[in-house]
């Protein structure tokens, strides 16, 4: 799933200052997953911007609500009738529902409160490391299910570089060396000799380096 | 008409650990219990959560702090614990909206220690008065 | 010949090689890197000039080694994947083999976070694997990646990095089999400090039967100070530095003369062991001190070939 984290309190306060009726409007989907900004954060910062503006001596007139997702026009129907009574719309989505919301709603100042950050999942509770890089061709079947692109460092195809050791990547003593991991899997299933071929260069112009991705599923279109 | 500055605090309480004495607040104050300070008592101080810590200070108390079972003791297993993360969690914010991160505070004690009990609202509320009002009062 | 280059020649009239590496300057007086070619010249039979090096910008390779080449010297041009794609890849391996450059070494690159411009885009577009392949088709079947035509000569002598000291162990061996199967000529490994370590990796390189594939050179680093041992020893991801080597450097009335003593030790125990067929030299900030290494080791003079 998406995981994202709110942005540092100043950056929103800064973001926000102009504004004198805001709509902070929450998300049910992934970044309620990973408590960044479903009806309790928004609860949350609604109380931080009004403490930071109360501590200004400045008005603030702050309005909280969480549809079920903001990736989907048609829960962002359900807030049409209210939109212009707000200066701005504080948006706890991820980039794709503050995107979807500025699509739909062109004269509205749309704000994310999150910085969007990967495709990963809940390592542990209150953990979420990063698993997918999108990259529009998935090679999962060739590494054990580990994948080296978002997980490796430099991305790399054909093994780990010279600054894998003892198992951690040489970024970071945190970032486990996923060729490590890749090895050792491969290893446990017998398929080692799968390290031996070299995996050809990557193509890609299906991934976001080849521009913005569209799938239309012409079985499904109305 | 005193000038001092009475700082005024919420205690958000495990009604476990303060079980016998904390319904009588005339004989709370009689043991010293500093005025100014409400008590709220919840099930468990891991009941606490970062919307309420706000919440009190946003509605202008001086400072707010949660008392709770000593980590081996707590009957929820963590209480306590989860308490001290999400009181640190509201510290930070406070930092990063310029106000002092003393203001919250999470406290331990044994079950029954009313003496205890009154010793830290004194403390908390000493430390109040240093820090003075809080910068969100009366706005 | 693949490429007609001095370092492929030495080694393929079985003479033990020695090469040794140029830093780059930080800026744009080409003097500097004509000062060090001058210094290694003839205590070496070839000589890398680094491509920006732990992601710090410097002057390119490709031009050090233009810079070294007008000196008579037969330059490698190092390659880090990191900084170009495969566009810019195999345009750059056009214009080295037009300036006349005959050795290319294919390397991942330190991650960018280590280098002085850290928030920069990491391109690893192709990885240093498939850059051997891209090098080798260029070479020996005259086309591009996508299957074109390459119009004139692509003489490259190719070589890759190898490090018998990173992790996981037993896969380093089957990595540089990969890299032999994508076209490498010659490697040359990280500085080894460790020479029992990486006496048991050469004993694997030499059960697969790898030293007859492909020329290997061990990496040699002369130590200036216990400063730069223990920093070596503690920071630098794939080098291994034994404790025994960090204190004699503690102990040391003259650190330096104690760093060249080791690396000259360390040289003589590595051409002992089979299936080494040269040594190369990183004398980091240091280049001065190579040429007698070189010497002490029972190098000089390098041979004519």
């Amino acid at each position: 799933m998406i995981i994202a984290e709110r942005k540092p309190i100043k950056e929103i306060l800064s973001l926000t200052d102009s504004a004198r009726r805001i709509l902070i409007l929450g998300c049910k989907g992934c970044v309620t997953v990973c408590s960044a900004g479903g009806e309790r954060e928004v609860r949350i910062l609604g109380t931080i911007i009004r403490m930071g503006r109360k501590k200004k001596g400045e008005p603030v007139e702050i309005s909280e609500r969480t549809l079920v997702r903001q990736c989907d026009p048609e829960y962002l129907d359900q807030i049409s009738d209210s939109i212009d009574q707000f200066d701005a719309v504080l948006s706890m989505a991820c980039g794709v529902g503050v995107n979807f919301l500025a699509d739909k709603y062109p004269g509205t100042v749309f704000l994310p409160a999150l910085n969007t950050k990967f495709m990963g999942g809940a390592e542990a509770q209150g953990i979420w490391t990063e698993r997918c890089a999108g990259c529009g061709d998935c090679i999962l079947g060739l590494t054990g299910g580990l994948c080296p692109i978002a997980r490796c460092s430099k991305g790399l195809f054909n093994g780990p570089c010279g600054g894998s050791v003892n198992g951690k990547c040489e970024v970071s003593p945190d970032i486990p060396c996923v060729w490590q991991l890749i090895y050792d899997r491969l290893k446990l299933l017998n398929q080692l000799d799968k390290l031996d071929e070299i995996l050809p260069v990557k193509d890609w112009s299906v991934s976001s380096h080849g521009g913005p991705r569209k799938i239309v599923r012409e079985d499904l279109t109305i | 008409m005193s000038n001092v500055f009475k700082p005024e605090t919420i205690a958000f309480c495990c009604r476990y650990a303060v079980y016998n004495f904390a319904d009588d607040l005339d004989s709370l104050a009689k043991s010293g219990f500093p005025a100014g300070v409400k008590i709220e008592q919840i099930s468990c101080s891991g009941r606490v959560d970062v919307a309420s810590l706000l919440g009190a200070l946003e509605t202008g108390a001086d400072g707010v702090y949660v008392v709770g079972c000593r980590e081996e003791k707590c009957h929820n297993v963590a209480g306590s614990y989860r308490a001290k993360k999400r009181t640190d969690y509201v510290k930070k914010v406070l930092s990063q909206l310029g106000i002092e991160p003393e203001r919250v505070e999470t406290f331990v004690m044994s079950r029954g220690d009313e003496i205890k009990f009154v010793e830290m609202a004194k403390e908390m509320v000493e430390k109040l008065k240093a820090l003075g009002p809080s910068p969100l009062r009366g706005k | 010949m693949k490429s007609g280059s001095n370092l492929e020649r030495i080694l393929t009239s079985g003479h033990f090689a020695v090469t040794a590496e140029c830093g780059p300057p930080k800026g744009t007086l080409g003097e500097i890197v004509r000062r060090k070619g001058e210094l290694l010249k003839f205590c070496c039979d070839a000589l890398n000039v680094t491509d920006n090096q732990t992601a710090i910008v410097r002057m390119s390779s490709l031009s050090g080694c233009v810079l070294l080449k007008d000196l008579g010297i037969d330059p490698v041009m190092q390659m880090v994947v990191r900084d170009r794609n495969r566009i810019a890849i195999q345009s750059d391996i056009l214009g080295a083999a037009a300036l006349g450059i005959r050795n290319l070494l294919c390397l991942s690159g330190d991650h960018q976070k280590f280098g002085n411009h850290p928030s920069a885009k990491g391109v690893y577009d192709v990885d240093s694997i498939q850059l051997i392949q891209i090098v080798k088709r260029m070479r020996d079947e005259k086309k591009f990646l996508n299957g074109e035509d390459i119009s004139g000569d692509v003489p490259l002598f190719i070589g890759a990095a190898a490090n018998p000291f990173a992790d996981p162990f037993e896969f380093r061996v089957r990595r540089l089999a990969k890299k032999i199967k994508a076209g490498v000529d010659f490697i040359q490994t990280q500085g080894i400090f460790d020479v029992e370590r990486f006496s048991r990796w050469m004993a694997m390189v030499r059960d697969q039967g790898l030293d007859k594939k492909v020329y290997i050179l061990a990496g040699v680093i002369p130590i200036k100070s216990v400063g730069m041992a223990r920093y070596m020893a503690k920071n630098v991801a794939g080098i291994t530095v034994p404790k025994e080597i960090v204190t004699r450097m503690e102990q040391a009335k003259d650190a330096k003369e104690e760093g060249v003593k080791i690396a000259i030790e360390i040289i003589e125990q590595i051409k002992e062991i089979e299936g080494v067929h040269g040594v190369h030299v990183m004398a980091v900030a240091w280049e001065d001190i190579v040429p007698r290494v070189v010497k002490e080791a029972g190098l000089m003079p390098r041979p004519l070939v």
